[in-house]
């Protein structure tokens, strides 16, 4: 049987009286890739965003890597973390945003060695080594001394992939990666995904990217309003959509 | 349908001249030159005077501690305006409360009260003791002017006012600082601490060293104030002198004239602080422009 890294139970979330998750369950096995599409304001920031905790759910329960994430049980009652505990939780767990975010005063390889050495705590000659490394890996070997001001957006965002990738996550979320960047730059985010995926990474993917979740998912998810309104694999929610609201959604973007 | 080759090396791009600048760049320099010399004209100004003191040891002993009690000043005081701004940014509505208090307190009274306050303490309170309060239990138990001398007590003033004016410069500085920094601080394990010092701060700097330079300046001429309580520091010097040989006019020539070379010297530590904080942050240490694009003068 499978491993299962993501385990979603009925997640909700709500601000004030705006509920925008309404029990969203879902697994993804180690090694699988899913792909998350819908319309604007349906959650799918958010529900990331619970997923390593940025956000705190108001209902429900999300297991990764078999543990609870936020909370500990006992008995019946839920207990929240403390924040040391949930920081480890989120070490396993890389995100990669719309904005890059990267750290503008750090050069591209301090971005990347930064949580290495000053959370994990691994020295600096072994972090540089394994940072270089990691800017081969999306490409960018001779851009390590460049600050993020200096790079092009698609370069930016490879480097926040290898800075994501420096904690050695179990899991990698991403959101909307590449709705940041010009149409010429987006292939070069999107190769570097899919040797991710092809190298056995774990990934859920909010994207808007098509031919990405066709070629390189296992499964897709639709959400519109906080729910999943339809799940399987990418031929059979892009290619045969049941529902009527899934197939006004990809009449719209394809 | 050739159009003309022209070489783009040949092109020479002449800049915009602005001869408003330097007309009004001269008025403000004559305007100048004769407020000099109208004070170095002055009858009843004696230069000597004026040369005599320039180098007195009083007056630079005096200006000595002029330095290290700005010094002093501005460090406790930024270091408790952080707290006070981290405080006030906190979700606990106690620290918040507390930390906006303190700064009205201070902002609200003047400056020259509170070091008249802190430096009569030992009128108030004549003795300070450490203990367990309703009980016989003593640790600590002293004089209050002994334990707290009139410098301290500047000080003590100095800095606490310091601290709730750079507290909202400070505070305007972490705002100043991208939410998504912190999100991806966050997601990448970093605590709250850890993520202040070494994400948010470093940028809150670029905001925070302008308007931390101008406190600095305003903290060298406000120890002036500490006359009051009698601390030896240029100014008091100067006005102990003057009081002695009736040479007023000269003495303040002499005292202005030292904070005017320390308020200019200042000026170079805080452009090397602001290059080193807008590392990364485009123009400043910039590359040098494109080849093809050289600019001259005919
Ligand atoms: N911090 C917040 N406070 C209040 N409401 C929020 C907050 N963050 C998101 N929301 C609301 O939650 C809903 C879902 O937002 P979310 O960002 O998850 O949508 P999304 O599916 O990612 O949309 P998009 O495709 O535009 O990124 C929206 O209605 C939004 O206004
Ligand atoms: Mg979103």
């Amino acid at each position: 049987m499978a491993e299962v890294m993501v385990d979603a139970r009925n997640v909700r979330k709500t601000y004030g009286s705006n509920e925008v998750l309404r029990g969203v369950s879902l697994t993804v096995e180690r090694g699988e890739v899913l792909c998350i599409i819908g319309p604007s304001g349906s959650g799918k920031s958010t529900f990331l965003r619970c997923l390593n905790h940025l956000e705190s759910i108001n209902g429900g329960r999300i297991y990764v890597n078999g543990e609870l994430m936020g909370y500990r049980q006992s008995g019946n009652v839920l207990h929240e973390m403390k924040p040391k505990d949930i920081a480890r939780q989120r070490q396993a767990i890389g995100m990669v945003f719309q904005k890059f975010n990267l750290f503008p005063h750090m050069t591209a390889l301090q971005n990347v060695i930064e949580a290495p050495i000053g959370v994990a705590g691994i020295n600096s000659a072994e972090a540089k080594e394994l940072g270089t490394k990691l800017l081969d890996q999306v490409g960018l070997g001779d851009k390590g001394d460049h600050y993020p001001s200096q790079l092009s957006g698609g370069q930016q965002q490879r480097v926040a992939i290898a800075r994501a990738l420096a904690m050695k996550p179990k899991l990698m979320l991403f959101d909307e990666p590449t709705s940041a960047l010009d149409p010429e730059l987006v292939g070069d985010v999107l190769d570097v995904m899919k040797g991710l995926a092809k190298a056995g990474m774990t990934m859920i993917v909010v994207t808007h990217e098509m031919g990405f979740a066709r070629e390189v998912a296992d499964k897709v998810v639709f959400i519109d309003k906080g729910q999943i309104v339809e799940m399987g694999t990418p031929k059979q929610v892009l290619d045969k959509p049941q529902e009527a609201r899934t197939k006004a959604f990809l009449n719209k973007v394809l | 349908m050739a159009a003309p080759e022209s070489n783009v090396d040949d092109v020479v791009a002449v800049p915009l001249r602005h001869p408003w600048r330097w007309i009004s760049g001269g008025i403000a320099t004559a305007l100048l030159l004769s407020f000099i010399w109208a004070v170095y004209s002055a009858e009843s100004i004696q230069h000597e005077i004026v040369t005599k003191f320039l180098f007195d040891h009083r007056i630079l002993e005096g200006m000595l501690v002029t330095l290290w009690v700005t010094v002093v000043c501005m460090t406790f005081g930024v270091i408790l305006a952080t707290i006070l701004a981290i405080m006030k940014l906190s979700v606990n509505p106690l620290l918040r409360w507390l930390a906006t208090g303190f700064i009205e307190f201070f902002r609200g009274t003047p400056l020259l009260l509170q070091i008249v306050f802190w430096g009569y303490l030992g009128i108030i309170f004549p003795e300070i003791f450490l203990g367990i309060p309703f009980t016989d239990i003593v640790f600590f138990r002293d004089q209050t002017s002994d334990v707290i001398p009139a410098i301290v007590a500047g000080i003590i003033a100095l800095s606490l006012n310091e601290a709730a004016y750079s507290a909202e410069i400070v505070r305007a500085g972490i705002l100043s600082v991208d939410s998504g920094q912190v999100e991806a601080a966050k997601s990448l394990g970093m605590s709250s601490g850890y993520t202040m010092r070494k994400i948010v701060l470093p940028q809150a700097m670029r905001v925070i060293i302008p308007p931390i330079g101008n406190e600095f300046i305003g903290m060298l001429k406000n120890t002036s104030l500490l006359q009051v309580i009698a601390v030896a520091e240029l100014y008091t010097r100067a006005s102990t002198i003057s009081s002695a040989n009736l040479a007023q006019i000269e003495l303040l020539v002499v005292s202005g004239f030292w904070y005017l070379v320390m308020t200019t010297v200042l000026g170079f530590p805080q452009r090397a602080l602001e290059r080193r904080y807008g590392r990364g942050f485009a123009v400043v240490g910039g590359r040098a422009a494109p080849r093809a694009f050289k600019v001259g003068r005919r």
